[in-house]
């Protein structure tokens, strides 16, 4: 995507990296709404530079065994498993 | 149910006394309740059902609430009226035909209604007051950290917070006592008394303002329609009547704030919902290819067009060559924004302006243009990108009878100040 305008294979680009398929008349109606959102978010180089101090803590627990839940309860909302794993398409 | 305020409406019982004892309280549909289905309003999740309770739902039915169901959402928490939930709209129960506000609409319906004493929502952007103010209830968005978000499915975790929303402010403050506090599941949560914070929420609705001094800031306000500005104005001579004072004070800063929030939740919401890939939870597939292509088909199928429009913007403000440009830009906009509110807090002791700088849409009338969609949460983001606490309670309605919601914003831990503030109005 150029600064200036919004072409649907940049919309095709982003929904491949982002792994969602789009149909033609989404890809047409983003192309047109994000123009527009870019365009806006643009206005964040008026934004000046901004020291902030956050004070930030480590925050650590005990590395200890504790309950989780069974495999059974952790395979339970999946559309597919086997044998007490997760099956999934192949992946090349 | 006339509403359709609830997506599930399946009772979860509590412990017999509390401090919530014989009260309902409607849970978000994003707050996880074991063995009870929780769909975030998404086709994804429709059929998924949480192996574990959310830390706020343990702490309902310990204090002895019952919860009444799992109330509407925009999907994924993604939307301002409460009209993306894959489950229908909800209707605005103080206002026919007009939106309950978003993303928590379905629970600030359900309590306007009266179908419940009480509700749960989730504000990352104002998600709970913008609802709160457009159905004429109060809500209380927390200081980021008070409430544990352990076991709330997330969208955009450095903004949201889990908060209640009641009829009235002190019914508000005693949820927020009962939800409110550490969690060992949550490393994000803080404890008040360390802060040294007073935490007695519901003994501060006790609606004295004097000498209480209240900040303004103006660009929260011109924007505003002119009947929203009126109504607020009004309910700032109210309070001024009950011995409050008020100046006004200039946040250059906010007018940067929508679009901040926007790039950093999007980019937030780009990561967390990489894990909705029909593997572990999800429909199944029925797609023939490698998991890319798998994956890429159940997000298009699962996913409605305002989640897919914020994880394509998200992944593109994170990717190469435009991550300093959008999201580095935004994180400067958000400590700008955070300087800028400590500061006028050191002259107030709470800031407040319209919650919503429009009254109610008509259902259907704004679904089409994201952009003016967005810039209705003016008010609301600047708080949520600073972490702070803040309320909206009603200050009354236009001509037509819509609800107006006025909101106050007080420093980090300083839920008391808001408390009072607004228990002078409702």
């Amino acid at each position: 995507m150029s600064d200036s305008a919004v072409e649907p294979e940049d919309v095709r680009h982003v929904a491949s990296l982002a792994r969602v398929d789009l149909d033609d008349e989404e890809v047409d109606r983003f192309v047109e709404q994000f123009a527009d959102i870019l365009d806006y978010f643009e206005t964040l180089d008026e934004v000046p530079e901004v020291d902030s101090e956050t004070d930030l803590a480590n925050v650590m627990r005990a590395d200890e065994v504790r309950d989780s839940l069974t495999q059974d309860e952790a395979l339970r909302n999946a559309p597919d498993s086997e044998d007490g794993f997760f099956k999934g398409p192949k992946v090349s | 149910m006339a509403h359709n305020a609830y997506i599930t409406d399946e009772r979860i019982e509590g412990s017999d006394d509390g401090p919530l004892d014989g009260r309902t309280v409607a849970v978000k549909d994003n707050i996880s309740t074991a063995g009870v289905r929780t769909t975030c309003g998404s086709d994804l999740l429709s059929d998924y059902v949480p192996p574990y309770d959310a830390t706020v739902v343990d702490r309902l039915t310990a204090a002895g609430a019952t919860i009444s169901g799992k109330t509407n959402m925009d999907e994924f928490g993604m939307g301002t009226t409460t009209e993306t939930s894959a489950f229908g709209p909800t209707e605005n129960p103080a206002a026919p035909g007009h939106v309950p506000g978003g993303s928590s609409g379905g629970s600030a319906a359900a309590v306007a209604a009266g179908e419940a004493d009480l509700a749960l929502g989730t504000d990352t952007g104002g998600s709970v007051r913008c609802p709160a103010a457009f159905c004429g209830v109060v809500g209380i968005k927390p200081t980021y950290g008070l409430v544990s978000r352990y076991g709330l499915i997330a969208y955009a975790n450095s903004l949201e917070q889990i908060g209640p929303i009641a009829p009235s402010v002190e019914e508000a403050a005693e949820l927020l006592e009962v939800i409110a506090g550490p969690d060992d599941h949550d490393a994000t949560t803080r404890d008040p008394a360390v802060e040294g914070a007073d935490t007695d929420y519901a003994g501060a609705a006790d609606g004295d303002v004097e000498g209480m001094e209240i900040g303004i800031p103006t660009e929260l306000v011109d924007g505003a329609d002119d009947e929203v500005v009126e109504t607020f104005w009004d309910a700032i001579d109210e309070l001024e009547a009950q011995g409050a004072s008020y100046h006004e004070v200039d946040l250059p800063s906010v007018e940067h704030a929508v679009e901040a929030y926007y790039v950093i939740a999007m980019s937030e919401a780009s990561s967390n919902l990489a894990r909705f890939d029909g593997v572990r939870y999800g429909p199944e597939p029925e797609y023939e290819g490698n998991w890319n292509e798998e994956f890429a088909g159940v997000r298009e199928e699962g996913f409605g067009e305002e989640v897919k429009r914020r994880i394509l913007l998200g992944t593109y403000a994170l990717s190469a060559g435009y991550h300093d440009k959008y999201y580095k830009k935004a994180q400067d906009a958000r400590a700008w924004v955070k300087q800028d509110f400590d500061d006028a807090l050191t002259e107030a002791d709470v800031l407040a302006s319209p919650t919503m700088p429009v009254p109610p849409m008509e259902m259907g009338e704004s679904l089409d243009d994201p952009l003016t969609m967005y810039l209705a949460d003016a008010n609301t983001t600047p708080v949520n990108l600073a972490n702070l606490p803040a309320i909206s309670v009603p200050a009354g309605e236009t001509d037509d009878g819509l609800p107006v919601g006025l909101q106050f914003v007080g420093p980090a831990f300083g839920e008391v100040d808001i408390i009072r503030a607004g228990s002078a109005l409702a």
